[in-house]
């Protein structure tokens, strides 16, 4: 596999445990997101791959190599830093020159002034000054290769970031929330070009974000970071659709999703306080029902809740509501058509929802079996 | 990101170098010290031992204190000080704040006044002080050590500076919960830039406590002379014979300040870098 | 910034019980007396001094115009006076920027011993220099001074430090670098930490294997400003120079170590030639101006990267 191989990695700060045992493969030309709260681990993770921090165990693989004991110029790896990172002092055109000149030339060639009249020097340098324009074409920057970051706006910063790792055509991307300076409107422009010039490059890609709709639009495949551990690495519909932990479901979805104290009794039924909700369980014992806003829907029986307030997003409606037995909060989304037949605030009404796209989630967590009560889409 | 200690003896080395460096630093001390305690024959000897081998500290401070009136210099010392720190706070805290928060014809003449004294370094005043105060009969008084320094341009330039990063809306508070002007600069402005005065505090009182150059020219026999101007009337009584009760009046005037920046040192150091950094 | 704009086009919320302009002229009165009376009066005096033959005791004055300033190019005593403190600022000063930055550097590598080592450095600057001074003059004795001492064990020759015209403005220098070191240290401290972190990664990454590339690509470039004031802050404390020749050498030997600060204070308050002491003072403030003014206009917006 010539990407990225992370395999058991652990660190630990002081008497903090942040990686317990990570292992996770991005093949080359796959664009995987590492997704998570602050404090989960995973810009720790990533800058271990990057070779910034040394682990306490496990191994790191690039393009093949074993590069654990490897300093980070070595490692043919590139990354995007948060704050950019630009050198100040340096030009755009300069800032993008820098890796290629730390590899390519000596340090007599690097000399100001005289190191280019040495031998071999002018050809080097030739060829530099054509990736770095290639890098900077590719990144629309050619305009501003002889301003200085402070010159420049955010965006464009980050632009120069980005075709300063590109231009060495590394075996392995590391971006570490590059996003996530920027204004909210120039944001998914830029994650659309981000994601193209990782196509173009056809290396393997490592994008750690706490963003997960971030995470969702780019991906190939999203993995969920918590505590230092991964809870879960798939595709985006399998993370959004099939969640395996209940920390998954809740921290992946905008809004949240709704979660119920559920309970499957001696019957084998499932209630939440002492409703039925159609779906079997394996065994008695407590159980959490997690139901996505959109499979949520008004209707004249079901499960009683509360409505609350209504907000208005101009393609869906979120409708705001509790449910009194559990004192648990509910959001639905709604198409805006729907407004004309809403609950008033403070009106009683019921809820139901698909049993088929109930998930179900054990006392640690765990995603367990469901089964329905029949095929029919609702219950009564 | 916290930081790591790298292992020890990856470390060495640059402690090693710290260490030597730091002890050729500290040269001057520990002879210093070592030489207030010996008698005057070991010190001719010019041995390399430090210990002595007859104890002759009480001996060689009991002179210093015999012979100068220590507690009178240590005293002119912090009058001098305390009160050329207490004039430049009364003056600059006030002046500082109306230049930073309050508008008013002259302003920026004022300010660019501020900014040309600090070109000035206060010898160029010496002569036509010494002249005024000597026809007025001040020479050799508290007055003429203190009046000079009580405008302090640095003071007033690193007030402004700090209050105009003040938030206005904290002015505008004061003022409708009905405090005077007055009022705002000492009882609400002064104490949210704290750094700023301590920081201020600590150069002053270094810089005035060092002073050799003004009490020379002003002072004349004991009754005002600084610590400073004392080491030096002692080094000149004493012609260079007894350097153990001169290394022993050293030790003793050079203690207070050492000693406040021992206990205090983030805010020495703190003090210098920030009036550094602004400046 | 809106909230401003509103503030000046709509009259002030909270009305000041004095107008505002009367209030601050209230405020900064005692300052500016204080500072008509001790610097803008006096400095204008010592300006017009320096025009005159005035003497202290003497019965009146003349105006001499520059006859004071000629009299100056042509005395020997004043032009070594002049070219002793060059060179003392010449030797001070990269003596103790190289010093400070190379010890600041060691001490940023580490995370052990940074307070301890900081407080080291830095006890010079507040120790009495008077006193200290004294210190020096016992470490330097060509005869009991410790320094010859060892130098006399390790064979090499004891030379005589403050009393040979050849060796003073050396051992001053020395002296001065001593002084200087642990302020300089201080200031590129603070210099070394406002350097963000992630640049050295990136850096890292980039390729930078080694401490100098790194030096050479991140620090340096990012102390620029650091190292600017470092320069002037200490260039000046360098010309103003008084206390060590006051106390070890007062000019000796031989004028060897005269300096421009001890000169003016000679002429002025041990002769009593005030007039020519203050043309001595405005040289001196023309040094001083000139240094400012180069690291304004000329070296700042160098240094400066928005």
């Amino acid at each position: 596999m010539a990407g990225i191989r992370i395999q058991s990695v652990t660190k630990r700060f002081g008497s903090t445990q942040v990686l317990r045992g990570v292992s996770l493969d991005v093949a080359a030309g796959e664009f995987v997101a590492l997704v998570g709260p602050s404090g989960c681990g995973k810009t720790t993770l990533m800058r271990i791959v990057a070779g910034i921090e040394q682990a306490d165990g496990g191994a790191i693989d690039i393009g093949g190599r074993d590069v654990t004991r490897l300093r980070p110029g070595d490692r043919d790896v590139a990354m995007v830093f948060q704050s950019y990172a630009l050198y100040p002092h340096l030009t755009v055109a300069e800032n993008i020159r820098v890796p290629l000149a730390l590899r390519r030339l000596n340090a007599w060639q690097r000399l100001p002034a005289i190191g280019g009249l040495l031998p071999g020097a002018a050809d080097a340098n030739h060829l530099m000054e054509q990736d770095v324009r290639r890098a900077a074409e590719a990144l629309g920057l050619r305009a501003l290769l002889d301003r200085r970051p402070a010159q420049l706006s955010g965006g464009q910063r980050q632009r120069v970031a980005l075709a300063r790792a590109i231009v060495r055509r590394p075996k392995a991307f590391l971006m570490d929330e590059p996003l996530s300076n920027l204004d909210a409107s120039l944001r998914v422009q830029t994650r659309r070009e981000i994601v193209d010039i990782h196509r173009q490059s056809g290396a393997a890609t490592l994008y750690v974000t706490h963003d997960q709709s971030e995470a969702l639009t780019m991906a190939d495949r999203v993995a969920v970071m918590q505590g230092g551990e991964l809870l879960q690495v798939a595709t985006p519909e399998a993370i959004y659709a099939d969640p395996q932990d209940l920390r998954v479901a809740t921290f992946i979805g905008s809004p949240r999703i709704n979660t119920l104290p559920a309970e499957t009794g001696a019957d084998g039924m499932v209630r939440v306080a002492g409703h039925p909700v159609g779906l079997w369980g394996a065994r008695p014992g407590p159980l959490t029902l997690a139901i996505r806003p959109e499979d949520l829907v008004p209707a004249g029986t079901g499960l009683p809740a509360v409505a609350e307030a209504v907000e208005f997003l101009g393609e869906s409606l979120l409708l705001h509501a509790r449910h009194e037995a559990t004192r648990t909060k509910l959001v639905l989304r709604l198409p805006p058509e729907a407004r004309a037949e809403l609950p008033a605030p403070g009106a009683a009404f019921h809820l139901q929802f698909d049993t088929t796209r109930a998930l179900l989630f054990g006392p640690e967590g765990r995603r367990v079996g469901v089964s329905a009560l029949s095929g029919e889409a609702a219950f009564v | 990101m916290a930081e790591r200690a790298t292992p020890l003896y990856r470390d060495t080395p640059r402690l090693l170098l710290l260490a030597l460096a730091g002890l050729i630093m500290l040269m001057p001390y520990i002879w210093m010290v070592a030489a207030s305690m010996k008698p005057l024959d070991e010190i001719f000897r010019a041995s390399l031992t430090l210990l002595p081998e007859r104890f002759h500290a009480i001996e060689n401070y009991g002179k210093v204190f015999a012979r100068i009136p220590v507690g009178l210099y240590l005293w002119n010392g912090l009058v001098v000080c305390g009160g050329i720190l207490f004039f430049q706070l009364l003056f600059a805290v006030p002046a500082g704040y109306a230049l930073a928060k309050l508008r008013f014809p002259g302003k920026e003449f004022v300010f660019g006044a501020v900014m040309l004294g600090l070109l000035v370094p206060p010898h160029v005043q010496a002569l036509p002080l010494y002249v005024a105060f000597s026809q007025l009969g001040l020479l050799n008084s508290y007055t003429a050590l203190i009046a000079p320094f009580t405008i302090s341009v640095f003071a007033i330039f690193l007030f402004r500076q700090f209050f105009k990063s003040l938030p206005d809306d904290l002015i505008h508070a004061a003022r409708l919960d009905g405090f005077s002007e007055m009022a705002i600069v000492w009882r609400v402005v002064l104490p949210n830039a704290w750094p700023a005065a301590t920081a201020f505090s600590i150069f002053s009182v270094v810089a005035h406590w060092n002073d050799l150059f003004w009490p020379l020219i002003v002072v004349n026999g004991q009754d005002y002379a600084t610590p400073a101007l004392g080491v030096m009337y002692f080094r000149s009584a004493e012609a260079g014979d007894d350097f153990g009760a001169l290394m022993a009046a050293a030790v003793i005037m050079t203690a207070p300040l050492v000693i406040a920046f021992l206990l205090a040192q983030r805010r020495f150091v703190e003090g210098i870098a920030t009036t550094g950094l602004k400046g | 910034m809106s909230d401003a704009a509103l503030t000046q086009a709509l009259p002030r919320p909270a009305r000041l019980a004095l107008g505002e302009t009367a209030t601050a002229w209230l405020l900064s009165a005692p300052a500016i007396i204080a500072y008509l009376l001790m610097l803008l009066l006096p400095t204008l005096a010592t300006i017009a001094l320096a025009f005159t033959d005035f003497e202290l005791g003497a019965t009146g004055f003349a105006w001499i115009g520059l006859d004071n300033f000629a009299e100056m190019l042509s005395d020997r005593g004043f032009m070594t006076s002049l070219r002793n403190t060059i060179i003392y600022v010449g030797l001070v000063t990269p003596g103790s920027i190289a010093g400070a930055l190379a010890l600041a550097l060691l001490i940023e590598a580490g995370t052990r011993g940074r307070t301890f080592f900081r407080a080291v450095f830095f006890l010079p600057v507040v120790s009495l220099t008077v006193a200290m001074a004294a210190a020096w003059q016992y470490l330097l004795h060509p005869s009991i001074g410790p320094l010859n001492a060892m130098l006399r064990v390790a064979g090499l020759g004891a030379p005589e430090w403050l009393s040979s015209s050849s060796t003073v403005l050396l051992s001053l220098a020395a002296i001065g670098i001593w002084e200087n070191l642990g302020f300089n240290l201080v200031l590129f401290l603070a210099g070394l930490t406002a350097i963000p972190r992630e640049l050295y990664a990136a850096a890292e990454v980039d390729g930078a294997r080694h401490a100098w590339q790194r030096f050479r690509l991140v620090t340096w470039p990012m102390l620029g400003p650091t190292t600017l004031f470092v320069l002037t802050i200490t260039m000046i404390r360098a010309v103003r120079v008084f206390d060590t020749v006051a106390v070890l050498t007062q000019g000796g030997p031989n004028k060897a170590s005269q300096v421009l600060l001890y000169t003016m204070y000679e002429e002025g308050f041990t002769y009593f030639r005030l007039g020519y002491s203050a043309a001595i003072t405005l040289v001196f403030l023309a040094i001083v101006l000139a240094m400012m003014w180069l690291q304004t206009k000329v070296l700042d917006k160098r240094v400066h990267y928005g």
